[in-house]
């Protein structure tokens, strides 16, 4: 039982709240409209009259919402067109569903109930402030999506992409992605460099994860300390130093040095997580296959792999991500033939700046989605599978 | 209680000592496991440790001089640069043998570029020099060539030289003068390139059959020619002039071209002799500068610390250390700008990530999973993507631009320089790493009971007593672990501030990858990038003392 408050707000304190929170939508559409002075008055007035009008006389919620969310868009499509409906769609749910929550005292309904107002404004002041630090971590990958369908060579939103018109998008910067020799072949190179490099990078590493793993290792802390160092040691010093020594040995700029660097720096990643899975891996296990007259290696394949292979699937996957968005080693190690995709990126935003870049931003982003997923995924397998709670 | 006796040590099943049993399985089980980790652990000490050894290495080598000038740099060890006269004329003399080889494998002017980083226009000195050198003892020469038609005969130098058929052979002469020319060449020279020089002539002509030597391992390897068909060079009969004129006595000499040799001992000694140190100063007066012969000695050792020097905006002078010119003084202030920045970003991680790591650790653990994603997904998304992202959102044309010029807040004309400076790389630095300095945080914060704030606060604290006095100081952790993730990786950074950065925005980071490829001043580049893996590798240390490298998690 819960003994939260959660009561009615006098119309005193919804409507002005609820009216700033218009004006500031209304700057947004009086700008577009011309005036943003306008818009903010008229927002301010429209939405504070919104919330006396169904909070005091028709308080009928399902009602109200409905009138709201229609009544915007349709303003909103008779102003602004395409574009102007959708925006006053999303306003006019939103602000039906603002006005009830408000004043219903909805909002109070997961705070205890002994919060003073001032802690209550504090509360939803750090919301609004973690949403911010969201949107500044999200925007800049979502507005490259659309930038990618730009119809323009432009690196900005152009006023018909903004109108929703159909001539404003088109699917060129991707056609030239699939048809342009360079990033084909730079595409080619990152797929048959990042699998090559995570094999190696997957296979040494699990192995000596298993043996970092077990209860008696001499020099232990010093072992993993210079496994891990790929990952710490800065990118620039790694090239620099790779791209003199395999001069020396005459891998630079040929392909298996660019494999062998890039599995040196996949194999902390591989390290990393598959130790961490072998930690809660139980021992007894081995010792019964062990004792049930299993030969180590069978041990290995047929008890230890499958219990620990989310472990080594998520290592590899950082391993082939590492391998392939790696660009400052392949820029030094490789020569023009082991281009790869970032590589082509880098040179696309240094010199010859072109909105190709946003396609093969949009399509990476969609692989680092997928891949993110598989991850997320085998670590909740991994961890019913260990016994530990699904987190 | 049981009475125990005492029957020596324990034994196991077998018969032997338990405890020796025990020894023995725990050194199998010990040795099992560095089996496991050596394939990976060579891997890596060849594929990666071996580079950055490397590069350590390199960031004190200068064999190039003493490679290049081998006799020279021997001269002018007995040199005095505090007298600031110039080197006498044996070192002119050796200076002359040395840059002759070294212009005839075209290795004069690498030499010039590198000590062109210690002393602006040696460059030019030694690429004049290489291209002019056979202008020395010119008229010498002609008058021994129009002595006799057989000193520009090459059948006639190579009989010479070798002695003729069945003659004693000198192959550690020849070996000694491979070793040192393939210090200057690179090239690998065979124990047989179809000619060894005669015992005889080597005793009698030194400087000759050492000049001759070198041509003959120079013209069969690095052109590919058959010494026997190939007419010496000039620096070989200057060689000879040389030799003739220090007085050699011929009479014992009975090899073949004994009677030439006779003739133009006379000739020789008749000759004004060869003013090495004018003909060098003909041709650059620069080698009149004592300074640049400081140089020159100052950098003969095989090892320096001048890179170092250097890269700390200091240089060698006879007097020890001192700081660069004023106007040559740029990696300091890189070096400040660097730490600087790393510590904006860092600040600014920290100011950004402190509120999201608390409200991912104290909200339900379903919201939390959610919104980690938004968390996860730039870290997770290439940072090619998210770079040329900021690239869209900062530029002056870009989306933050035309927003801000939409809504009026600025005019046209007015558009926000967002890129190409220090805000550019900072902003677009904290998005990058701020999953890092998020992901530690969380872990760290959701160990932290919330039982302890309610605590305090039903004891009578106020909110920001709570917050401040028992949450904050439990959270110390993580904000520790995620600031140094985040320094470390800020401090080395090169692809966001290259692309972002413009002039004012860019790390030491781009100053070595410049070197690298642009300026090929390894060794500074060298130099640079030990200094900044030394401060890394500190700051990893310390991370490893405070979080353990162990408990680094990923996602």
């Amino acid at each position: 039982m819960t003994v939260t408050i959660i009561q009615p707000k006098p119309i005193s304190f919804v409507a002005p709240v609820v009216g700033i929170a218009g004006a500031f939508a209304g700057l947004f559409v009086g700008t577009a409209q011309g005036s943003a002075l306008i818009g903010v008055i008229g927002g301010f007035v429209l939405t504070a009259a919104l919330a006396f009008l169904w909070l005091t006389v028709l308080r009928n919620e399902r009602i109200a919402r409905w009138v709201t969310t229609l009544g915007m868009a349709a303003a909103g499509y008779l102003t602004g067109g395409l574009m102007g409906g959708l925006v006053g769609l999303i306003f006019g749910w939103l602000f039906g569903w603002f006005i009830f929550w408000l004043g219903e005292g909805r909002y109070r309904a997961k705070l205890p109930p002994y919060t003073t107002p001032m802690q209550v404004f504090l509360h939803f002041g750090f919301r609004v402030l973690c949403g911010l630090i969201f949107f500044f971590l999200i925007t800049p990958i979502v507005v490259v999506m659309p930038l990618s369908f730009n119809a323009q060579d432009f690196f900005t939103f152009t006023p018909e992409m903004l109108r929703l018109d159909p001539e404003g998008y088109s699917l060129k910067h991707y056609r030239d992605f699939f048809t342009n020799s360079d990033w084909q072949q730079a595409m080619w190179n990152s797929l048959s460099i990042a699998p090559m490099a995570t094999f190696l990078s997957v296979s040494f590493g699990t192995l000596a994860a298993i043996g970092l793993s077990s209860e008696h290792v001499p020099f232990r802390r010093a072992i993993m300390a210079i496994l891990i160092s790929p990952m710490i040691v800065p990118l620039i010093i790694s090239a620099a130093g790779m791209y003199f020594f395999y001069s020396r040995l005459g891998l630079q700029g040929t392909y298996w040095g660019v494999v062998l660097a890039h599995a040196a720096l996949g194999i902390p990643f591989v390290i990393i997580t598959v130790t961490a899975t072998l930690v809660g891996f139980d021992r007894s296990l081995t010792r019964a296959a062990a004792n049930m007259g299993a030969n180590p290696v069978t041990t290995f394949f047929r008890v230890q792999m499958p219990l620990i292979l989310p472990g080594v699937i998520s290592g590899g996957l950082f391993a082939f991500i590492t391998s392939f968005d790696e660009v400052v080693v392949v820029l030094f190690v490789g020569s023009a033939g082991q281009k790869t995709l970032p590589w082509q990126m880098f040179i696309g935003l240094r010199e010859q700046i072109s909105p190709t870049i946003l396609a093969v931003a949009t399509i990476l982003v969609t692989l680092s989605i997928l891949l993110l997923s598989t991850v997320e995924l085998l670590r909740r397998r991994s961890e019913r599978l260990r016994g530990l709670s699904p987190g | 209680m049981s009475v125990t006796t005492d029957t020596g040590p324990v034994l196991s099943a077998d018969g032997k000592p338990l405890k020796r049993s025990l020894n023995k399985a725990l050194r199998a089980q010990k040795l099992r496991a560095l089996a496991l980790i050596a394939p990976l652990l060579i891997f890596v000490l060849v594929t990666f440790i071996a580079p950055i050894a490397d590069m350590l290495f390199r960031s004190v080598e200068n064999q190039i001089v003493s490679n290049t000038m081998p006799r020279t740099t021997a001269e002018l060890a007995e040199w005095d640069s505090d007298t600031s006269e110039l080197p006498g004329d044996n070192v002119f003399e050796a200076l002359y043998t040395d840059i002759f080889l070294a212009a005839e494998a075209k290795k004069h002017t690498r030499l010039g570029s590198r000590l062109n980083y210690e002393q602006p226009g040696v460059s030019s000195m030694f690429r004049s020099t290489g291209r002019n050198v056979d202008e020395i003892g010119e008229d010498q020469i002609k008058a021994l060539e129009d002595l006799n038609g057989a000193w520009e005969d090459e059948t006639f130098w190579f009989t010479l030289m070798t002695g003729g058929d069945g003659a004693e052979g000198n192959p550690s002469l020849l070996k000694q003068q491979a070793a040192s020319l393939s210090n200057l060449t690179e090239s690998v020279y065979p124990a047989d390139i179809g000619f060894v020089p005669g015992q005889a002539i080597s005793d009698l002509l030194p400087q000759t059959a050492s000049a001759y030597t070198s041509f003959a391992l120079f013209s069969a390897v690095d052109n590919g020619d058959v010494v026997a068909e190939e007419e010496p060079w000039a620096a070989v009969k200057l060689a000879l002039i040389q030799d003739l004129r220090s007085g050699v006595d011929l009479s014992s000499y009975s090899g073949p071209g004994a009677a030439e040799l006779a003739e133009a001992q006379d000739l020789a000694t008749s000759l004004p002799p060869v003013d090495f140190k004018a003909g060098f100063i003909d041709i650059d007066e620069e080698w009149a500068d004592a300074e640049n012969w400081t140089t020159i000695k100052m950098y003969s050792p095989d090892f320096t610390s001048g890179y170092f020097l250097n890269a700390v905006d200091y240089q060698k002078t006879p007097d020890g250390f001192a700081p660069r010119p004023e106007d040559e003084q740029i990696y300091n202030t890189l070096f400040q700008r660097t730490l600087f920045m790393s510590l904006m970003i860092m600040g600014s991680c920290i100011l950004l990530g402190y509120p999201i790591a608390y409200l991912l650790a104290n909200l339900p653990m379903r919201t939390a999973n959610l919104l980690m994603i938004l968390v996860l997904l730039p870290f997770w998304t290439s940072l090619l993507v998210r770079t040329s992202a900021w690239k869209v959102m900062l530029q002056q044309q870009g989306v933050i631009n035309d927003t801000l010029v939409w809504l009026g807040l600025i005019d046209e004309a007015g558009r926000l320089v967002m890129i190409n400076n220090q805000f550019g790389t900072i902003v677009a630095m904290t998005h990058i790493l701020l999953p890092f300095m998020i992901l530690p945080m969380y872990s760290v914060m959701s160990t932290i009971p919330q039982t302890y704030v309610r605590a305090a606060k039903s004891l009578g604290a106020t909110n920001w007593t709570a917050f401040w006095r028992v949450y904050f100081p439990q959270s110390v952790p993580g904000i520790g672990a995620g600031s140094i993730l985040v320094f470390i990786l800020a401090i080395g950074y090169y692809i966001t501030p290259e692309i972002v950065g413009g002039t004012t925005g860019t790390f030491i980071s781009n100053r070595i990858a410049y070197h690298i490829s642009s300026s090929l001043n390894w060794g500074l580049a060298a130099a640079l990038g030990s200094i900044l893996l030394v401060a890394v590798l500190v700051l990893y240390w310390a991370y490893d003392k405070i979080v353990g490298i162990d408990n680094v998690k990923l996602g």
